[in-house]
């Protein structure tokens, strides 16, 4: 009983935590100067950390979409589908999921190990010491960085995912890209499209606040630092499929089909 | 320049400060005054507050209860604005000299730069060179922390600190864990510095030996509280067993 209680407050407490954080980075966010540089350069750091990862994993997600769904299709007689399908599927869900979970892995365990080894070197207590604020100079940059990056690599996710699911798919069944490409997106409308974009930049939020919350906190050593950067890859994963289901309802009452 | 900024005021004083973690009492009731270009030496064993001064000084912590006043500005509870006008004052060296790693040795100087100082790219490239040149370390500008020692480390994180001509130095063990040939070096550094500019200073060591070559007036805590303070020969002449033991090495 008392082992639940002080679960329930540590968890409550945790959430508080991360409010008054968010509402620290949220301030510092709009109060010049800006670190425009910085933004920069953490935006160039995720595209070169997890441009490559995230085209394999899309382009992998493409042919495994194209194998397993034309066997579904084929069994359901609805085999002339299958581009549409492909489509559909990874623009609406597999790409932006993919995406942030490979991104929420890459580079929430890389800020987790960056800003975590900085706070127990003290590097994070010499920059407050020379007034500047690292809420805004390594939090707010990094949160904002992958809130702007993950819709673009997303992209790529996608461009990548239906290139491929193309290939597995003609090896099967010859088809020309331009055909398959035609079929695919012939039902595709921008409500189809850019409200899924639209939820990766948050995923890129969920991402950027869970991993710079928690390693701002890290203590006790480099065995801490691990400790919060392994944290910060499940937490961010796990509110990311959560916040996925709130979203998609989210979109489809919004953004309702009318034939 | 903030308009109570005070040049009568001592650019610190410290009164009844006391500082506790988890029910541990660090300090207890500190009471303490900086002079203008004064350098004061807080001696004590490891482990009794010493850094924790320091950092509650430059607000990097925040005190149970007490005052400290900068230049004659109250900095507990001050705005987080306010708190960083007063922090561009004081130089500040971390124990371990808290150089940021993915910065060379170079960008690590010019860091407070960028960010405060209005002057151009290159007087900012000038100062820092001159900055590292006055430590010594000129030729390693393009290095990363972690590929020079650790005290060449404590050079540049001297540098770092004085690179907004700080009014107020603070120094925390910049001696620890160095060679005696270098410790020496940081000494005459120290002591070059307040010759060349007015800097008040205050320098946390456990070294007895080179802050008598630094210092003007010392200060011994222990458990939290100051033991004894006063010119070298006058702790010296204390009477209290601690003071005699911690001077004259641990007989």
């Amino acid at each position: 009983m008392r082992r639940a209680k002080s679960f329930f407050v540590s968890f409550f407490e945790w959430f508080g935590e991360l409010g008054l954080f968010c509402g620290r980075l949220l301030k510092s966010a709009f109060v010049p100067p800006f670190e425009g540089r910085e933004l920069l350069s953490q935006m160039d750091e995720i595209r070169s950390r997890s441009l490559p990862l995230v085209a394999l994993a899309g382009a992998a997600t493409g042919v495994v979409l194209s194998l397993q769904v034309s066997d579904s299709l084929v069994r359901f007689g609805g085999k002339a589908l299958l581009p549409e399908v492909i489509v559909f599927s990874l623009i609406k869900e597999t790409g932006p999921m993919i995406t942030a979970l490979v991104v929420a892995g890459r580079v929430g365990a890389g800020i987790g190990a960056e800003l975590g080894s900085m706070r127990v070197t003290e590097q994070i207590d010499a920059m407050e010491a020379s007034a500047v604020d690292p809420y805004k100079f390594l939090a707010a940059t990094r949160v904002l960085a992958r809130v702007t990056m993950l819709p673009l690599l997303t992209l790529a996710a996608n461009f990548c995912g239906i290139v491929m699911g193309w290939v597995a798919t003609t090896l099967v069944e010859p088809t020309s890209l331009r055909l398959f490409l035609h079929n695919g997106f012939q039902d595709v409308r921008f409500e189809d499209f850019l409200p899924a974009l639209a939820k990766t930049a948050v995923y890129g939020l969920i991402i950027g606040l869970v991993a710079s919350f928690q390693d701002m906190r890290s203590r006790g050593g480099t065995a801490g630092v691990g400790r919060s950067a392994t944290s910060s890859v499940v937490l961010s994963s796990l509110f990311i499929i959560l916040a996925d289901v709130v979203m998609v309802k989210l979109i489809l009452v919004l953004f309702p089909y009318e034939s | 320049m903030s308009p109570e900024h005070d040049q009568t005021a001592a650019p610190v004083e410290v009164k009844g400060l006391k500082k506790s973690f988890d029910g541990n009492a660090v300090l207890k009731g500190i009471d303490l005054t900086l002079a203008r270009g004064e350098t004061l030496a807080i001696l004590g064993r490891s482990g009794t507050g010493k850094s924790v001064f320091l950092k509650l000084i430059i607000g990097l912590q925040q005190p149970d209860s007490g005052s400290i006043r900068v230049e004659g500005t109250e900095t507990a509870g001050l705005l987080p604005e306010r708190l960083n006008e007063i922090r561009k004052k004081m130089g500040f060296l971390f124990q371990q000299a808290a150089l940021y790693d993915s910065l060379t040795v170079g960008e690590n100087v010019a860091f407070p730069l960028r960010r405060h100082s209005k002057k151009s790219a290159a007087e900012h490239e000038e100062l820092v060179r001159e900055l590292l040149s006055s430590v010594g370390m000129e030729n390693d500008i393009d290095k990363l922390p972690s590929e020079i020692s650790g005290g060449m480390q404590k050079r540049v994180g001297l540098a770092r600190a004085l690179a907004l001509e700080p009014e107020i130095l603070l120094l925390d063990e910049p001696t620890a864990g160095l060679d005696p040939i270098t410790a020496a070096e940081i000494g005459d550094l120290i002591r070059g510095l307040k010759e060349k500019r007015e800097i008040s200073s205050i320098v946390v060591t456990h070294d007895v030996e080179a802050s008598k070559a630094v210092s003007d007036r010392f200060v011994l805590m222990a458990d939290g509280s100051i033991l004894a303070q006063g010119k070298f020969e006058e702790i010296e002449r204390s009477d209290n067993e601690f003071v005699h033991r911690f001077l004259h090495g641990g007989k």
